[in-house]
């Protein structure tokens, strides 16, 4: 893929891999889904020599980088993280043994679905999207043959990520998830894309290096619990330092606060990129370790500190998308959110709360791609992301605003996904000691959302005069990328009983020895309700002759429906509406400062009370 | 499990209730003002007469929007008499009221918009409280169906008197009344037109009333869900709760959104936090 550089030849091998990849992880579902666990013995050496030799590679790599771009933070960080490593392998990397370095169970399988198909539909959305984007920025260098082979690579270490049962394993593909974000998100080379991709990198090293000493300390003071089943089974006390040092790594993967900006900053990537960091890729990664090492973080006070971060994060970052009008802001600040509710989810830790954090993040990648992709569609249509711009879309792009109109539904509405789960987050909140906060704070936040999805869902669905229809020329790999996805969010709503019960609920039984499902009754009612949404639109099919069309009213001034008024010496006065933004509320650079120290403070007591319980223990 | 007879009775009843209700609330803010008032059915011969008349609308999409909103709230409101999960009918409700501004969204015309958009906010208002409010039933009856809440043995004002207030806070909003009547209003000759429903006309604008007829009986079953151990006291509080929104009503003007939403906000956060604290202080649930 790095040295085609013909759009044919690129095209067939992207499409190739992406099937293969899907068609793999759909056969790891039907293989393993009701095998539980499988540890995988698979030899230590010479793997992770090699991978040794490479994070070196990277990181004298990333040393020239900082010294060519003189970000000095950086610099100091890659030593650090350099030097800790080094310690490790020289003291310790040979007297640790992990019998089962890889392993399969149904949440990695979950896992597994959400990268191989939703990851695999973004690159072949890529495909279409990129040559238009090169065709509109003549300025760039077209190297779409490293952005192509980055992306499978940021696949491929996403699978060894949430395969990997040796954490020193799961470290190396944690360390190159952050190398290729690094690398797509400053793809276009522009001094704010350097910049922000130094962002990202510069946080995402802060949590590699929490996690590089997690490692040290687990080779040091537990005598050598290097893989992940055995670090969850040894008991709270002996691993609280550790479990959290790593959780710390995946707030920092996560997003969260005082961390977001590096997931905002990520923007000025093209959009693909966006999609696959938001949605299967990266964040993703955050989430994913926090959950597993959920049942360490139950009912101590460090876990409820982290169920409190990802809380506030949801309640602030919910609210400052109501003050964003750039789209892919909104869609930033919603992943933020809702990453934070999934984080709070796995703070608390319950096996409720777990059934709820394995939806969100289901439900959350399929809508919020959809989302991304689209807004990507029409960016490239329209010439711009705002908002404001895509009044009277519905009469443009029809079809792209249709299935912007599906995803945001997914997002917020019932019955779809995400509010399935926020439901389920909220039982599992209020059945959890002290739960009350959170389900507030959830009550609160969940309220803001919806401001924000409606009122843009409302500009989409404007209704104005007849307009040039925009999507004539989208490239047809688009289309397939967007109609599976928008495809995918109904049929997920529709078969989430199957996937609860095949898959999250035999992980949380061997997990937890409980498990979380929703009542039949529950369910039928969804079902009542999901297929009224797809019946009541068909009315619009219906004859309705009998309607006279009037013009709005507008003061009975009007001249004509395109909404203008006659002013003075026979000027015509346009008309424009537009959205509630309520700057001075819910501005970014206020609410996201309260944030930041909130956060850092609670992340210093999440600390503080791991250390404690350490000490006492 | 949902009781069938709840779902029908709620279908078939509802808009005559909702309707009586209506009814009633005309002649006594009537009397309230010292005006005698229209006839106690007059709002039945309303709606029935925006039903004969000429079938307008600003654009097709219109149509779909309402009649969502009109079978959602239904939904919502058969859940709830049906006996269903608590926090489905919320959401039932929220997917109904999005419904409805959508509607006025797709219209494009300058009031209906200004309309969607403080509707909305009113939506932000008061659904942290109905959440509450429901987690708060949760808490001292341990579950979340309807049936079981209402059948539980004692009065829930007991134990949740803030939330009861808290709700009846929002219940102003919900009801379309001054000084929270913001996205629209009963009474026309508003800075907004009619807000939301300002493009709508003949039978959908019917439609819509009729739609707020089934809503307002829901409203009240969930008022009456907090005495429901005594169905005759629940009953009266039912009526004096109504009698109190129309005071409320009369006796004062129209605010800004503002005030609406941060009033709203202080009131759940407060009513809130201290009744749902008590409650896990006291180890209620």
């Amino acid at each position: 893929m790095l040295i085609v550089r013909n759009d044919i030849g690129r095209n067939w091998i992207v499409k190739v891999s992406a099937i293969v990849i899907g068609a793999v992880s759909l056969f790891l579902l039907v293989t393993s889904f009701d095998k539980g666990i499988v540890l995988y013995e698979f030899p230590s050496e010479p793997t992770g020599i090699i991978m040794f030799i490479i994070e070196i590679l990277v990181a004298v790599y990333l040393l020239y980088l900082g010294i060519i771009y003189k970000k000095y933070l950086v610099l100091v960080l890659v030593l650090v993280q350099m030097l800790l490593m080094t310690w490790y392998e020289l003291l310790y990397a040979h007297t640790i043994e992990v019998t089962s370095n890889l392993f399969v169970d149904q949440f990695s399988i979950i896992m597994a679905l959400i990268i191989g198909i939703i990851g695999s539909l973004i690159c072949v959305y890529a495909l279409g999207y990129m040559k238009d984007f090169h065709q509109h920025h003549k300025e760039l260098p077209d190297n779409r043959n490293i952005f192509f082979f980055i992306t499978f690579v940021f696949l491929s270490a996403m699978f060894g990520l949430v395969f990997s049962n040796n954490l020193v394993w799961l470290y190396f593909f944690w360390e190159i998830t952050t190398l290729c974000s690094f690398f797509l998100i400053g793809y276009t080379k522009t001094q704010e894309a350097t910049n922000n991709a130094f962002t990202a990198l510069w946080m995402n090293l802060l949590g590699g290096i929490a996690f590089a000493i997690a490692l040290l300390y687990l080779a040091s003071q537990t005598g050598g619990v290097m893989g992940l089943e055995e670090l969850l089974a040894s008991g709270k006390a002996i691993v609280l330092i550790p479990v959290v040092l790593i959780g710390f790594a995946g707030l920092t993967k996560a997003a969260q606060l005082p961390f977001s900006s590096w997931l905002v900053g990520a923007m000025v990537a093209p959009t693909p990129v966006s999609a696959l960091l938001h949605s299967s890729t990266m964040v993703k990664a955050g989430v994913y370790i926090l959950v597993r090492l959920a049942p360490i973080f139950q009912a101590t006070l460090s876990g409820y500190v982290l169920a409190f971060i990802g809380a506030l994060t949801f309640l602030l970052a919910s609210g400052i998308a109501i003050s964003q009008s750039n789209a892919k802001q909104v869609l930033a600040y919603s992943t933020i959110a809702n990453l934070g509710l999934i984080v709070a989810c796995a703070g608390i830790g319950t096996y409720e709360a777990i059934w709820a954090a394995i939806l969100l993040i289901i439900f959350h990648a399929i809508s919020k791609s959809l989302l991304f992709l689209s807004v990507g569609t029409v960016e490239h249509k329209i010439k711009s992301r705002d908002i404001e711009d895509m009044n009277g879309l519905i009469m443009r792009m029809p079809k792209v605003a249709a299935m912007m109109v599906i995803g945001i539904a997914g997002m917020f509405l019932a019955p779809f996904g995400m509010l399935i789960s926020k439901w389920a987050a909220i039982q599992a909140f209020i059945d959890a000691p002290f739960g009350f906060i959170f389900v507030i704070i959830l009550a609160f936040g969940s309220a803001l959302t919806l401001f924000f999805w409606a009122k843009w869902m409302g500009r989409l669905v404007v209704v104005t005069l007849k307009q040039e229809n925009l999507e004539t020329d989208i490239d047809k790999n688009i289309w397939i990328a967007l109609i599976s996805l928008a495809g995918l969010t109904a049929i997920t709503c529709f078969i989430f009983p199957l996937i609860s019960s095949t898959l999250i609920e035999p992980f949380l039984m061997q997990n937890y020895g409980n498990a979380a499902q929703m009542s039949q009754d529950n369910i039928i009612i969804m079902m009542m309700m999901l297929f009224l949404i797809v019946l009541l639109p068909l009315s619009i099919l219906l004859p309705q002759k009998k309607y006279r069309h009037l013009t709005p009213y507008m003061g009975g001034m009007t001249t004509n429906a395109d909404l203008s008024y006659n002013g003075a010496i026979g000027l015509k006065r346009d008309l424009k509406l537009s959205n509630y933004y309520i700057n001075s509320w819910f501005g970014e650079v206020k609410l996201q400062n309260l944030g930041i120290y909130l956060c850092t403070g609670l992340i210093g007591i999440m600390f503080l009370s791991a250390a404690y319980m350490g000490a006492i223990l | 499990m949902i009781s069938f007879v709840g779902v029908l009775a709620f279908i078939l009843l509802a808009p005559v209730i909702g309707g009586l209700v209506a009814g009633i609330d005309r002649k006594i803010t009537a009397h309230m003002q010292g005006r005698v008032g229209p006839p106690v059915l007059q709002p039945f011969y309303d709606v029935g007469k925006l039903f004969e008349k000429e079938k307008t609308v600003a654009n097709d999409t219109q149509r779909f929007y309402v009649i969502s909103y009109f079978v959602f709230m239904i939904f919502t409101g058969a859940l709830f008499f049906g006996g269903g999960n608590i926090l489905l009918v919320i959401f039932a409700l929220t997917l109904a009221q999005v419904f409805l501004v959508l509607g006025a969204y797709s219209a494009n015309s300058p009031y209906s918009h200004i309309g969607a958009e403080r509707e909305l906010l009113q939506i932000m208002a008061y659904e942290p409280m109905v959440i509450i409010a429901a987690v708060g039933m949760y808490v001292v009856t341990t579950s979340f169906n309807v049936g079981t809440i209402a059948s539980f043995d004692q009065p829930l004002v007991l134990f949740l008197p803030g939330i009861f207030a808290g709700f009846i806070y929002i219940l102003t909003i919900k009801l379309r009344k001054s000084p929270f009547d913001i996205s629209t209003s009963h009474h026309a000759h508003q800075e907004i037109v009619k807000g939301v429903t300002t493009e709508f006309s003949g039978p959908t604008l019917g439609l819509i009333e009729l739609t707020h007829w089934y809503e307002t009986v829901f409203l009240l079953g969930f008022v009456y869900l907090f005495f429901a151990s005594n169905p005759l006291i629940a009953v009266i509080a039912v009526i004096l709760v109504y009698l109190l929104e129309i005071l409320i009503d009369n006796a004062s003007a129209r605010v800004k959104w503002q005030l609406v939403m941060k009033s709203s906000w202080v009131v759940a956060v407060i009513v809130g936090v201290a009744n749902l604290a008590a409650l896990y202080y006291l180890g209620v649930g």
